[in-house]
């Protein structure tokens, strides 16, 4: 009976009374045993038309809903889900948030992002805890010594923080690596201090939440199957709830980034790749930053419930599967325990893979396309989390104004065939060595 | 995921490396137009489902492979030697 009763509340359209989460408003709802927490956000039926819809309900499509909305005073605004809100990658990644890029077309956009992410709690007012407890990129030789320096000078150019460490300084934040690994031994390190994670369900809560209460319609369990189109204009969606009128369409679906497009007549530069993540049990404080192993493409950090999260490369193969095999389980954990040997005592609580969009520069595309009124935000490669505001505020401004802001101009589909592209690693057209 | 080679049988994973899509086409070298080139160095269908891709036997036999893989499933449809390819039409 209980389910009965909370199904039927489901299904009424609940408005939200915009209530603010504050000290104030827990100390009454306290005293009120917890029964009078509104609903944090609507769930409508979808609307004839709208004059934006955005495919895909993850961090960034909530979050270009969110700017639309707050930045542009755009309101009349749809967000599709074909599963439930936050389902994908958002809830699926190691929520490592940084700024430690290299490329002037990259690092701007990425330092605009982390700073959004340093007021988004108070802006959304949601908590999503974001920790700015330091980013340490390891280095393993002389000249690794050396390009980190290169890159701490260009980050510090374009305003972001980066510090170079000895392996001295390394070793007296990090107790517990290896310094001494025979193959591997570490040189120094590249800390971001400003950089840290995030509770990445939180931030697709939060922001889901800030987008109802500025009038956006959040609608789930409602997929795409169709883009239609008039003299080469967006004029809406097919879905499975029925067609939608839109004046514009924004796709944030990264995974699923070229099946969508294939919709409207687009092929990409972007394949679908997979990428495998862990967690151990908890287990007391014991990494307090979020470390970086150079070598292997391995990364770590501790969980505020104990648990270290962890992951390295792509399993290389195009996939959907949103699982991965196990060559790339065993590179991972013996990049862990060459790492750090302590935590071969430990044992594994959870693994998943999620599906990336790899673009074939390595760098997220943010663009108009060549159909009119409709917008892309894709090819995120396994780096989507940490830009979420900044890609949903400039995704936002491109759609509204119909032209990209300064940050993203380099960051557009025709790079790829103007030839300026943003290749970090300098891999080439090989979207599994990015 | 295991891949069969026609010279060394089915193999782990962890002998092969991979390349990507064998449907691309390399345009005639005299080929001038740019688009053609953009479209065989960056643009690919990426398909949900079976994909047609290239694998190197690199710690076996060293042989190119070209293997037919559902991309959701992971299941190995077929492989034959790369220099085979092209018999039929794709």
């Amino acid at each position: 009976m209980a389910a009965d009763a909370v199904a039927g509340l489901a299904n009424q359209a609940i408005v939200t009374d915009g209530m603010r989460y504050s000290l104030f408003n827990l100390i009454g709802q306290t005293m009120r045993g917890h029964r009078g927490w509104p609903r944090a956000w609507r769930d409508p039926d979808p609307k004839a038309g709208y004059d934006v819809v955005i495919v895909g309900a993850g961090g960034h499509g909530l979050a270009t809903a969110y700017y639309l909305a707050k930045e542009h005073g755009i309101t009349n605004v749809a967000v599709l889900e074909k599963g439930y809100l936050g389902g994908g990658n958002v809830g699926r990644n190691t929520t490592i948030v940084r700024s430690n890029y290299e490329l002037p077309g990259n690092e701007p956009f990425y330092e605009h992002s982390l700073k959004l992410w340093e007021g988004l709690s108070q802006d959304i007012n949601y908590n999503v805890m974001f920790s700015q407890r330091g980013v340490l990129n390891l280095a393993h030789s002389d000249g690794q010594v050396d390009a980190f320096a290169r890159r701490g000078n260009g980050m510090r150019l374009h305003g972001a923080d980066a510090v170079l460490l000895t392996r001295e300084e390394v070793r007296e934040r990090v107790p517990a690596l290896d310094l001494d690994n025979a193959r591997f031994p570490v040189r120094g390190g590249l800390l971001q201090p400003r950089a840290g994670t995030a509770r990445h369900d939180a931030v697709a809560w939060g922001l889901a939440r800030a987008a109802d209460s500025l009038g956006v319609d959040i609608i789930q369990n409602c997929e795409v199957t169709g883009i239609a189109r008039e003299n080469g204009r967006v004029t809406g969606v097919e879905t499975t709830r029925g067609h939608i009128k839109a004046g514009k369409v924004g796709l944030a679906v990264a995974g699923h980034t070229t099946k969508l497009a294939e919709m409207a007549g687009l092929r990409l530069p972007v394949e679908s790749h997979l990428l495998q993540a862990f967690v151990t049990e908890a287990i007391k404080p014991m990494v307090d930053q979020v470390v970086t192993f150079a070598a292997g493409h391995f990364y770590i950090s501790q969980s505020d419930h104990g648990g270290l999260v962890f992951g390295s490369s792509l399993d290389g193969y195009n996939s959907y599967a949103a699982r991965g095999n196990m060559p790339a389980v065993e590179h991972t954990i013996e990049a862990a325990m060459s790492l750090m040997p302590s935590v071969g005592r430990l044992r594994l609580l959870r693994h998943w893979g999620g599906v990336m969009d790899m673009s074939m520069d390595g760098s997220p595309i943010i663009s108009k396309t060549p159909v009119e009124g409709l917008y892309l935000n894709g090819g995120w490669c396994y780096g989507g989390f940490k830009a979420t505001p900044g890609s949903g505020w400039c995704f936002a401004h491109t759609i509204a104004r119909d032209e990209p802001h300064a940050l993203n101009a380099p960051l557009s589909l025709e790079r790829f065939e103007s030839g300026h592209l943003l290749d970090e690693e300098s891999t080439g057209p090989f979207p599994n060595t990015h | 995921m295991r891949i069969p080679c026609p010279l060394c049988g089915e193999r782990a994973l962890e002998e092969f490396t991979y390349l990507g899509d064998a449907t691309v086409k390399r345009p005639a070298a005299e080929e001038t137009d740019p688009k053609a080139w953009y479209d065989f160095v960056y643009l690919r269908d990426n398909p949900r489902g079976p994909h047609r891709e290239l694998w190197h036997h690199l710690h076996g036999c060293r042989a190119w492979l070209e293997v037919e893989r559902d991309t959701l499933t992971h299941e190995v449809f077929d492989s034959r030697l790369a220099r085979e390819r092209g018999t039929e039409a794709k």
